[in-house]
């Protein structure tokens, strides 16, 4: 029983408690408590993180939660070097961001509420990492679900925020089915849910099930960590406030399925065909993602495709085996992305709420700091050498063709050129050239803003030389790590890889240097006037949400219009009424001194109908 | 207090309340004090059962016996067991909290319209403590009337329609029921020599498993009437929309659950082959339950209409959990009932407080409410949530037991089922958007009035249950325990006898 771990979701829980029962009173000063909370939280973390370095493992049970004859689960919360990174993340980020928010949201009428729903996410999150069994992850894992709900809805007076919160959280549910029915075979077939168990346990899963419940629990993954099918909710959230789009639609909830993989490794590992359908799909996100962001217009919506686009990198690493460094890339991707919505937030701040980047451009001269640490998170995602994301990206990209997956290496290679290409046209569109706005007024933010980009742009820069899959392999429990450094010796030399992704990296950033870096006016788009048709199908996103609409949200609610229509009103109650009416006019002509009152007409029928049935039954029953 | 009737009591009290209101008509609000009073106080009554129930221990408890008509068997014979109890908790939790709601609504005829809701109470409470056939039946058919009375007198503009309705789809169930006591009986003296209604010793005797199949197929109409399955659903649409909103509570909090109740408390024991052979169509009409009565509720644009289609929706899955014929199904199954009272009853009753405001139940004409009331919107919020299945919240418990159990039994029902959770999801969560977010729609919304104190008060014990029940379920799951084995055992041993060539084919006559 280590009581270090309920320490940590339990300051931003108290957080939350504070600041909702003392809103009023609180004021523009909520942020105060939430920030205290959250950093004892991260304290918490470092200790934790100090306790598991040797690679002990802490555990404690609180209480016992939902028990039914065979059916037991308690609030039993783990932690290991795999939680220990995580909580580093999480609540690290979290605190940076919460201070942030601080210059962000001043001025909201809500500001104390919206400081009391960042500490319930960091809540349920650390909550989410320390589960020790299925069902508390699951459960933790829809609550952060209802944080970003919430968070995405902030401006619920915006329809579009509110659209945007509902889809975030319907589309999740479809992946939670998923999840949901991968515990219920877990239990039955294995009669716990305990994590560890069922990683020693996986052995004796019977075929189907070996390949059915990792498979369940990859959908789950797909709608929080927005995987193809399910990731048309995540560029929508971008709805939410920017400090919000940072933490939970960046760089930590969304990790969480990537996160929940990594914990399952033994199960995906007993599936060929699982791991096969999670690095295609994985694959299939990032090339479809990065292709949307090539001609996005909104700052936020092109760092949102981004974000979509390398959570499938995360993904084909777990598919790849390559747990390690899928746990690598989320570190490093933490990083930059909440450094780069953070610097969006600035921009935008400073720009008076205007997210169009065809508006912007020249802006490093007003916002230095801002530009900065968004040029060197730029090339952390871009992956260029030394940055962060070059290694990160390139561990998981080595993985890949050194486990003979060659055309998923090909494509993510060709991606990272994409990755490259959009994120320094985003660079360019945004910082360098002229000022496209009329009357704008931009400014540098203020500290509370710029402090936390600098130390994330630090983190982005530095960040790839944390060993993290070497840290992990120390670990048992996210098993399956051996995979990792096997084959390093098949087709390519590591050192040959490594100028390969730096040269094709290099060459995405030199285009979108070519294209956009204009001196004055908006730079032509002649890359795609060439190919005016494609372009317009990407700047709508490939149709996928008109395809949604027409293939699934239309037929529900037409055909639940219809089934009110038809069936309930015309044919059931129909029926009903039809045979209330026939009975009605068979008494009335039956009766003269009908009294009208139905309860005394029904009765007399009752004890007729009793009488006749109870001889029939009776007399011929025994 | 050893020898005090406690049970008795319990039923006795409301009905001298309820007598007492009518009694004060000249002075309404006297009449209401004395209701209240009368309610609270079995409320406490209730509690008191409760510090004298022992949980865990099997068998009915806090019995008394007497003979009422010994000629043809009939006994006055009342007993309890977890699920009894919880229900009886329920019963006397929601009552008192329809009744404080409907301060502001009922204008006229005060006195008539709490001594109803006192006499509604005794006979639920009758129901659930009722250990004798014909008194069950009794207390079955009594609950009809002052319930079709208040959607009759104080309800809407259909009221009438809807009343009657009601009360004819009951009627005929109930109709059903009556025939298979009467033949219950009957059997019973041919194969023993004396008459009984007594539910112990039906039990003790065991119905014959040839004469299973037609006596469970007629206790079965009756009370999927009352949860009720699809398709014999229609009469609750119209009855919640037409019921003022204390029927509505009362209705969708405790009344729908007599059906369910029903099923564990008579229809698996009595019946245990039939039920054996019966529990694939049961989960199917639990499924088709929750998908329907969920596809149902996302046509819906009248708040009242929409919050019943999700009452059958969540039914079905307690219907499912009963039929899945397992530990942790029929757990979560009565939990599930419990649940359902709570997040509908809350439902309901600020379906209600928006209709006090608004005049409107259509959500065409709301929109926007949240920046005009932001607590009744954060409690809607809540309601909503639980409604929903949210983990930490009530409803999870009950569905994820009851979906677990299930996929024991039947994985392709299971997985149905959990499509009902994403339904649930999008018709609530668009309920809710429509109401309370986007854009104030309507100029005259800006005047909305924020929650006031007493409401919620009112709606307090029910968020408090909802949070406990979602946290730490655990005192309610040992409750409902040994009623839980007791079915489970009773419904599993005659299939043991079966292998011995001593039972036969339910269906077969």
């Amino acid at each position: 029983m280590d009581l270090l771990l309920p320490l940590i979701p339990l300051f931003p829980l108290g957080g939350v408690l504070f600041i909702g029962f003392a809103s009023r009173q609180l004021g523009e000063d909520a942020h105060l408590p939430a920030i205290v909370a959250v950093l004892m939280s991260f304290l918490a973390s470092c200790a934790v993180f100090a306790k598991v370095w040797g690679g002990a493992e802490l555990s404690a049970d609180l209480f016992p939660w939902i028990v039914a004859g065979s059916f037991q689960t308690s609030i039993y919360l783990v932690a290991d070097r795999l939680t220990a990174v995580m909580l580093m993340v999480v609540t690290g980020i979290s605190t940076l961001i919460h201070i942030y928010s601080v210059g962000y949201m001043h001025g909201d009428p809500r500001y104390p509420r919206f400081f009391a729903y960042l500490n319930f996410f960091v809540f349920s999150m650390t909550m989410l990492v320390l589960a020790g069994n299925y069902l508390l992850l699951f459960v933790f894992w829809e609550a952060v679900g209802l944080a970003s709900y919430l968070l995405i809805g902030f401006w619920f007076e915006r329809d579009s925020a509110a659209n945007a919160g509902k889809k975030a959280f319907i589309v999740n549910r479809v992946g939670d089915f998923g999840f949901s029915l991968a515990l219920m075979l877990l239990f039955v077939n294995l009669g716990t849910l305990n994590i560890a168990e069922i990683g020693a346990l996986q052995s004796r899963l019977p075929l189907a099930m070996a390949t059915a419940i990792p498979l369940l629990l990859f959908v789950g993954a797909t709608g929080k960590s927005a995987q193809v099918p399910l990731y048309i909710w995540l560029p929508d959230a971008m709805e939410g406030p920017t400090p919000v789009s940072a933490l939970i639609h960046a760089a930590t909830m969304v990790t969480a399925g990537v996160y929940m993989m990594v914990r399952s490794a033994p199960l995906f590992l007993g599936s060929a065909v699982a791991m096969q359908t999670v690095a295609v799909i994985g694959c299939a996100t990032a090339l479809l993602a990065a292709t949307i962001g090539l001609v996005q217009n909104d700052i936020k919506k092109v760092l949102a495709y981004s974000t979509v686009s390398q959570l499938g990198y995360m993904v084909l690493g777990v598919g790849v085996g390559a747990f390690g460094a899928a746990m690598f890339h989320l570190v490093t991707h933490a990083f930059f992305k909440a450094c780069l919505f953070l610097g969006a937030g600035s921009v935008i701040h400073a720009m008076h709420e205007e997210q169009d980047i065809r508006q912007m451009g020249g802006l490093r001269r007003y916002l230095p700091q801002t530009s900065l640490t968004f040029l060197v998170a730029s090339f952390a995602l871009a992956g260029v050498p030394p940055f962060a994301g070059f290694w990160s990206k390139d561990e998981i990209l080595g993985a890949a063709l050194h486990g003979g997956h060659t055309l998923l290496f090909v494509v993510g290679l060709f991606t990272a050129f994409l990755t490259a290409f959009y994120t320094f046209r985003l660079y360019f569109l945004t910082f360098e050239g002229e000022l496209r706005a009329r009357n704008a007024h931009p400014h540098e933010s203020p500290a509370t803003m710029t402090t936390p980009l600098l130390v994330l742009g630090t983190l982005a820069l530095i960040g790839g030389f944390f060993n993290v899959p070497g840290f992990l392999e120390g670990a048992h429990a996210a098993g399956g790590h051996a995979e990792l450094g096997a084959g390093h010796e098949g087709g390519m030399s590591h050192n040959a890889l490594l100028l390969l992704s730096a040269a094709v990296s290099l060459s995405g950033v030199w285009l979108a240097h070519a294209t956009y870096r204009k001196r004055d006016g908006v730079p032509r788009d002649a890359l795609y006037e060439r190919f005016a048709r494609f372009h317009r199908v990407l700047l709508n996103k490939w149709y996928v949400d008109e395809i949604y609409e027409w293939l699934v949200v239309q037929p529900v609610m037409r055909g639940s219009r219809l089934l009110l229509r038809v069936l309930d009103k015309g044919l059931i109650d129909g029926a009903v009424n039809g045979l209330a009416r026939l009975v009605g006019n068979i008494g009335g002509a039956m009766s003269v001194e009908q009294s009208g009152r139905i309860p005394t007409y029904i009765l007399s029928m009752a004890i007729g109908v009793v009488a006749t049935l109870a001889y029939v039954l009776v007399g011929g029953g025994s | 207090m050893q020898n005090f009737p406690i049970l008795s009591a319990l039923i006795v009290l409301p009905m001298i309340g309820g007598i007492a209101t009518l009694a004060l008509s000249a002075l309404p609000n006297l009449a209401r004090r004395v209701a209240l009073g009368a309610t609270w106080v079995t409320g406490l009554l209730v509690l008191a059962a409760y510090a004298a129930f022992p949980v865990g221990s099997p068998g009915f408890h806090l019995v008394e016996q007497a003979a009422w008509i010994p000629q043809w068997g009939v006994g006055y014979h009342v007993g309890v067991d977890g699920m009894s109890m919880i229900m009886m908790l329920l019963t006397g939790l929601i009552t008192p909290l329809a009744m404080h709601a409907s301060k502001s609504m009922i204008r006229d005829r005060v006195p008539e319209f709490y001594a109803f809701l006192l006499f509604l109470e005794a006979a639920l409470l009758g129901v659930f403590i009722a250990l004798d056939l014909v008194l069950f039946y009794v207390f079955w058919e009594i609950m009809l009337v002052p319930m079709a009375l208040l959607i009759g007198i104080w309800g809407g503009e259909a009221r009438i329609y809807a009343a009657v309705k009601f009360f004819l789809f009951t009627m005929v169930g109930s109709l059903f029921m009556l025939v298979a006591i009467v033949a219950l009986t009957v059997m019973h003296a041919q194969a023993t020599g004396h008459f009984t209604t007594d539910l112990p010793e039906l039990l003790a005797w065991g119905v014959p498993a040839g004469a299973q199949g037609w006596l469970f197929a007629a206790f079965f109409v009756a009370f999927a009437i009352k949860v009720p399955v699809v398709p014999f659903h229609t009469w609750l649409p119209d009855a919640h929309v037409q019921a003022p909103t204390a029927g509505s509570v009362m209705l969708a909090g405790v009344l729908l659950k007599m059906g369910t109740y029903g099923f564990v408390r008579f229809l698996l024991p009595l019946f245990p082959a039939a039920t054996t052979a019966f529990a694939p169509f049961g989960m199917l009409l639990g499924v088709i339950g929750i998908v329907y009565g969920a596809l149902l509720a996302l046509a819906q644009d009248d708040l009242k209409k929409l919050v019943a289609y999700s009452s059958i929706s969540h039914l079905g899955f307690v219907v499912l959990g009963i039929f899945a014929l397992n530990q942790q199904s029929v757990s979560g199954a009565i939990l599930q009932m419990v649940n359902h009272g709570i997040s509908t009853g809350a439902l309901f009753l600020m379906v209600g407080m928006v209709y006090e405001r608004l005049h409107t139940r259509d959500l065409g004409a709301m929109g926007g409410l949240a920046g005009v009331v932001p607590l009744l919107a954060f409690y809607l919020l809540v309601v909503t949530l639980s409604s929903i299945g949210l983990p930490w919240l009530n409803g999870f418990v009950g569905e994820f037991l009851i979906l677990v159990g299930a996929m024991r039994t039947s994985p392709l029902f299971a997985v149905i089922g959990t499509s009902g959770v994403v339904l649930s999801a999008v018709y609530m969560l668009r309920m809710y958007q429509r109401a309370m977010l986007g854009p104030v729609r309507h100029e005259h919304l800006r005047k909305t009035k924020e929650l006031l104190g007493r409401e919620g008060w009112i709606l307090a014990p029910l968020l408090v249950l909802m949070f406990w029940i979602g946290i730490y379920p655990s005192p309610f799951v040992n409750l409902i325990q040994t009623t839980t084995d007791e079915v489970i055992m009773a419904v599993e041993q005659p299939v043991a006898l079966s292998f011995n060539g001593e039972g036969g084919q339910p269906w077969g006559r």
